[in-house]
């Protein structure tokens, strides 16, 4: 039981801050624009396919640089030309504006890489196990990630709190009008957070490529659990949004390790059905077949008994 | 973007150079996704039927004394619903054959439809040819005299696999995994009840279902594998949830068998590559390699030709084509009714040079099965151009795959 524990551990802090690299980006996107961009997770399958396609002539590395770099260009430019001319439109425009940029994604990575799942592969140098523990090796990929996923955190952090360049971000959330007066120019802020935002998705879309599959679908298989961990988190808070990446990433590797389900809730309470009763799927079902839900039904439980999230200072 | 409208145009020209022949063309539905999520495998489908079509008969001088194949692709989106919206749209067009097959769903719904149809309206008959949906029930209580199946059912499938697995006295226990819809189930479901009647001294050691299409990351899976200890694998997975499932448990460096179903082509090869080398197996009709004939061998050859990225995944749907033109021919007729009667019991040698066997009470098609291995020695014929690619190292002849069928068929009274 402990190696299952611990191996549940090592995969949920991978996959937890996985998705806080997503989750990040959008949150600060989010408390910047007051609008939550639907097409961001299309920009972190744009970062596999891209990366995908430099690592094919130079090798691993050099998409793990140039991919972010692009797709966060690729972004600023969306929001300097398109997001900004919708802006003046209110809300719901931007919403469905990113709504259909997702969808127009989607169709493009297909139309020029094709429906087939593509080899994109970890490093050579990256390919060992780091260690092995009861029989099951650890990647070194994997722990890779996690290093890099801190190290983005950690940075993230501390320009935000620390430095000149993250006050004026912080206070141009909060008070554009004032910071505009100031002197600073605010769109140009605003260009650059999206910027910076798509480009974490973009680096969170490189490194997860080689093991979550590069497919044409990863954008929305990942796209709802990130709008999950924003809204957990406290809508437009990174501090929050790291707690709930890593409560998420936790809770379904978890409950996917253990093997409790209806079935040991009733033998507990000294119930028993038989094989023909109608209700018998339920009285069947384990954790482990529902583990993908888990976040849903957390999100619906954090929306009733606090909506502003775990870390969210909204109070409107 | 002239690439583009030059493809347009010498489409549309090819269309006419076709139609504006003395004789009206025999229109074949192919009816598959060609968009969203499962198009990758649909188009891929298209290709082959297109080619089928062109190279074995068009080139030929057309079947039926010069009539060309024309193939009519609609686009079901692998969804029941959209697929009956498809099926009113080829009636309405006079369209009588329609080829499907992803999906259990859908052919299970289109079977339906179609009989019901056919009931309504003597006078405009369709017949169904399913060349890839494995439901058991299509051929079994669900039987209808409008539809032929050319693939084995997952449970012929699953006998076969048992079979080579209870030769391995290496594998004490097994780990069932799938996802959570009616074909994992029935993987599940039927593989231990097999192996409990073949091997009763293997321990099924886990029983896993999850969400199809919603799990990004499988080594927590993998770890539970790990920890129970399992000498071998059975996944039913298809598409992305295949390739993630096989990543997850080669970068946990657990060395045990994997059994599949469909773990090939599509990208599907290439991805896996060497790490899957010698780990993987799947059963299949015909195999990829070796290829029997210098017919078939050609064949493959000149679709690479044409299609350079793409493969020949699914040889049964020439199967299919060939067997329906056959019958098209004996009866000299394309109404459905006189083809059903002709491919009954109809015996037709493949390109492979195998005899393969409708059976008449089921519709169901009899041909050899194989298990095949993911590898790069001895393989002629690659996957996904990666260099890997499957080898048959079981197989078993028709006869041997023979089971009993519970259909009781409702024939059309005339």
């Amino acid at each position: 039981m402990l190696e299952v524990f611990i191996f549940a551990t090592l995969n949920g802090l991978v996959m937890g801050l996985l998705l806080f690299m997503m989750a990040s980006g959008l949150t600060l996107i989010f408390s910047m624009m007051g609008v939550l961009n639907f097409a961001h997770a299309s920009f972190y399958m744009l970062g596999a396919y891209f990366a995908y396609s430099i690592s094919l002539r130079t090798g691993f590395w050099m998409g793990l640089l140039i991919a972010p770099v692009i797709v966060g260009i690729l972004g600023a430019l969306i929001e300097r030309y398109g997001l900004r001319r919708v802006h003046q439109s209110g809300h719901v425009a931007e919403l469905v504006f990113t709504f259909g940029l997702a969808f127009l994604i989607e169709e493009s990575v297909q139309f020029f890489w094709g429906r087939d799942t593509k080899p994109y592969r970890q490093p050579e140098a990256l390919s060992d196990p780091l260690f092995t523990l009861f029989g099951q090796d650890f990647p070194e990929y994997r722990a890779f990630m996690i290093f890099i996923s801190i190290a983005i955190f950690i940075a993230l952090y501390r320009v935000l709190t620390r430095s000149r360049v993250g006050i004026i971000i912080q206070a141009a959330i909060t008070h554009p009008k004032t910071v505009s007066n100031l002197g600073h120019n605010v769109p140009l802020i605003f260009m650059g957070v999206f910027g910076v935002g798509t480009a974490l998705a973009g680096l969170a879309g490189v490194i997860a490529g080689p093991i979550l599959t590069t497919f044409p679908g990863m954008a929305v298989v990942m796209g709802s659990i990130v709008f999950v961990i924003v809204v957990i988190g406290g809508l437009g808070s990174l501090t929050g949004a790291f707690i709930a990446s890593l409560l998420i990433g936790l809770l379904q590797s978890y409950a996917i390790a253990s093997d409790v389900g209806m079935p040991d809730l009733l033998n507990l309470l000294g119930l028993e059905f038989d094989q023909g009763h109608p209700l018998k799927d339920l009285w069947t079902l384990t954790l482990p077949q529902i583990a993908p839900i888990l976040p849903f039904l957390l999100l619906v439980l954090v929306l009733i008994f606090r909506p502003t999230g775990l870390m969210g200072k909204r109070e409107e | 973007m002239r690439k583009l409208i030059l493809f347009v145009l010498s489409n549309v020209l090819a269309l006419y150079s076709t139609t504006g022949l003395s004789q009206e063309p025999v229109r074949i539905v192919f009816m598959d996704p060609l968009s969203g999520p499962f198009a990758s495998i649909g188009n891929s489908g298209l290709k082959q039927i297109q080619f089928a079509a062109d190279y074995l008969f068009n080139s030929n001088g057309g079947i039926l004394g010069g009539r060309m194949i024309e193939i009519v692709p609609l686009d079901n989106k692998q969804s029941p619903t959209e697929s009956q919206l498809q099926f009113a749209r080829a009636v309405s067009e006079g369209l009588q054959i329609i080829f499907q097959g992803n999906s259990s769903a859908v052919a299970n719904a289109l079977s339906a439809t179609i009989s019901r149809h056919n009931r309504r309206n003597p006078g405009q008959k369709v017949i169904q040819i399913n060349y890839s949906a494995v439901d058991p029930a299509l051929t079994e209580d669900q039987c209808s005299f409008w539809h032929f199946r050319f693939d084995a059912h997952a449970n012929m499938k699953l006998n076969i696999l048992t079979d080579y697995i209870a030769l391995n006295d290496d594998i004490k226990s097994m780990y069932i995994i799938g996802q959570d819809y009616s074909f994992g189930q029935a993987v599940s479901d039927t593989s231990i009840r097999l192996l409990k009647e073949k091997r009763p001294d293997i321990e099924i050691v886990g029983n896993e279902f999850h969400p199809i299409g919603q799990v990004q990351d499988f080594t927590p899976y993998v770890t539970k594998i790990v920890a129970s200890g399992a000498d071998a694998i059975i996944t039913g997975n298809f598409g992305a949830d295949m390739v993630a499932l096989a990543r997850s448990i080669i970068d946990s460096g657990l060395d045990i068998p994997i059994y599949t179903f469909y773990a090939a082509y599509d990208g599907i090869t290439a991805t896996l590559g060497a790490d899957g080398k010698n780990k993987i197996r799947l059963i299949h009709n015909e195999t990829s390699n070796p290829i029997p004939t210098e017919v078939r061998k050609n064949f493959i050859r000149e679709y690479k030709r044409r299609n350079p990225n793409s493969d020949v995944t699914q040889p049964r749907i020439t199967n299919a084509l060939s067997m329906v033109v056959a019958a098209m021919e004996e009866t000299q007729s394309t109404d459905p009714y006189d083809i059903a009667l002709a491919l009954e019991d109809m015996r037709f040698t493949t390109l492979s040079g195998e005899e393969i066997w409708m059976r008449g009470s089921d519709h169901q098609i009899f041909q050899s099965l194989h298990v095949s291995v993911h590898t790069d020695e001895g393989v002629e014929f690659d996957a996904d151009n990666s260099g890997f690619g499957l080898l048959s190292e079981y197989h078993v002849p028709a006869e041997e795959t023979i089971v009993e069928s519970s259909c009781r068929m409702r024939r059309p009274r005339l």
